[in-house]
């Protein structure tokens, strides 16, 4: 199933996250591979952004292993944030700031800049201070960053909670496209709305544990567990 | 009362009149400051960067080392160069002691911790701020030092602030270490000193004035900075 030179399939392993003793994620094994976007959905609480943070090794889990199939798989990953951090600097410079990092040369890194800038329909405010931009245009960039890096995997932690709908609207076109580039997504939401317009597949996390992973069309019709068919159900009645 | 309003209205002749020995004072004070400032914001800013991205064990003992420096009495520091840099001392031979350049670096020594310190609390708020986007991007703390320095550039700036206000103020470190020597290595603050005590108010009070109107700028400065930073999330 491995792909030549893909870091994926991702292999959680009974990871586990402590704190205090107490279990914020629990025994959580999963396996990611190439191909359907992945929506990690769950109520607040559920462990999701600790998964995520885990996976991408942001998060030392307290036990438990993140497998990857490349030596090298953080130069292959990138993530985007439920609140962008803008660099305070022009949005051109932050993501040649990134592209830096990875070690490519002004020319290459321009050119990729304005590429990517072009895509995410972000040309036209590239020497505004980041900081400036509004919260949509500013998630937007962050995700432009993150795609410039040309990442096989892109986790995304709740990249729309602090959006309205129009610039949610926007970012979830992105995330299509990214996807629809090969880039593998893996995203967490508790917007079940957001899940049913975006994913392939679910995977329901209850309070640090997982409850059901199921294809999207099963997941929303016929729901497996008793928590996606509860947190379904509450949805439906708000 | 009138010998007070005679000496303050003299005072502002020596001022306005550019008086050649008045200007000597307060140029060596710049310069003993401004060169202390300098040395002290080249070690004081990467060390307070670092001191806030990387993670070592003792980390909280040095941090808290540090932040105790910054209250160091500037008489002991003058003490310590002082024995450091006399004939007998281990850096006697270099012949410094009553010179400017002991006065600069008594005064390093004074504003490090200062500027290290008050650097470390703004890149932790910062690092804070981006640790977990700079690591995402494959960002080594250590190379985040360079990044925090330039994205604070703004907040930092008050730190080196504080610094020289501290510098130009401070008055035991240079006397002890420059030995107020008239022409040589006699400061604002020293001669403020010397000339209270000698009687003659009008140059004390026209250093005073200086002195004040230096800090009172400074801080202004560092109000608005902080203003500037917060208006446009800098």
């Amino acid at each position: 199933m491995t792909l030549p030179g893909s870091i994926l399939p991702l292999k959680l392993v009974d990871l586990t996250y402590a704190v205090d003793g107490q279990k914020l994620v629990h025994n959580l094994s999963l396996e990611f591979i190439q191909g359907p976007k992945t929506l990690i959905l769950g109520p607040n609480g559920a462990g999701k952004s600790l998964t995520l943070r885990m996976a991408h090794g942001l998060l030392k889990p307290t036990s438990g292993k993140v497998q990857w199939q490349q030596r090298h798989p953080q130069r292959h990953q990138a993530m985007v944030f439920q609140r962008p951090v803008m660099l305070r600097r022009s949005a051109a410079a932050n993501i040649d700031y990134a592209l830096n990092l990875k070690g490519l040369g002004k020319a290459e890194a321009a050119e990729l800049r304005n590429e990517v800038l072009a895509k995410t329909g972000l040309s036209g405010i590239a020497a505004r201070p980041a900081r400036v931009l509004s919260i949509g245009e500013q998630q937007r960039l962050a995700i432009a960053r993150a795609w410039a890096l040309r990442p096989q995997v892109l986790f995304l932690d709740e990249p729309t909670a602090s959006l309205d709908p129009k610039a949610t609207r926007a970012i979830e076109d992105l995330i299509e496209t990214i996807h629809a580039a090969g880039t593998k997504i893996i995203m967490s939401t508790h917007d079940m709305g957001q899940a049913k317009r975006l994913a392939d597949e679910v995977i329901f996390l209850n309070q640090g544990m997982l409850s059901e992973r199921t294809a999207a069309s099963d997941f929303f019709s016929s729901p497996r567990s008793a928590e996606g068919r509860a947190f379904l159900e509450g949805e439906l009645l708000l | 009362m009138n010998d007070f309003s005679q000496a303050f209205s003299l005072s502002l002749d020596l001022i306005f009149s550019l008086d050649a020995r008045l200007a000597e004072i307060v140029l060596l004070s710049l310069r003993v400051s401004l060169s202390a400032v300098l040395i002290a914001t080249l070690i004081g800013l990467p060390l307070g960067a670092a001191l806030a991205t990387l993670r070592f064990p003792g980390r909280r003992t040095v941090n808290a080392f540090l932040s105790s420096l910054m209250g160091l009495p500037p008489v002991v520091v003058g003490l310590v160069v002082y024995l450091l840099l006399s004939r007998s001392g281990p850096m006697g031979s270099l012949g410094l002691l009553f010179t400017p350049t002991a006065m600069i670096i008594a005064q390093s020594l004074l504003i490090t911790p200062i500027i290290a310190s008050l650097a470390r609390q703004v890149s932790e708020d910062l690092w804070g701020e981006y640790r977990d986007q700079l690591t995402s991007l494959g960002c080594e703390p250590l190379r985040a030092v360079p990044t925090i320095l330039w994205d604070g550039r703004y907040r930092l700036t008050t730190a080196v602030l504080a610094g020289f206000g501290r510098a130009t103020a401070e008055v035991g470190a240079v006397m002890i270490v420059g030995g107020n020597i008239d022409h040589v290595t006699r400061v604002m603050t020293t001669t403020i000193a010397l000339e209270t005590s000698k009687g003659n108010l009008s140059l004390a009070l026209a250093l005073g004035m200086i002195l004040i109107t230096l800090s009172l700028t400074i801080n202004v400065a560092t109000f608005m900075i902080r203003d500037q930073v917060k208006g446009e999330s800098l």
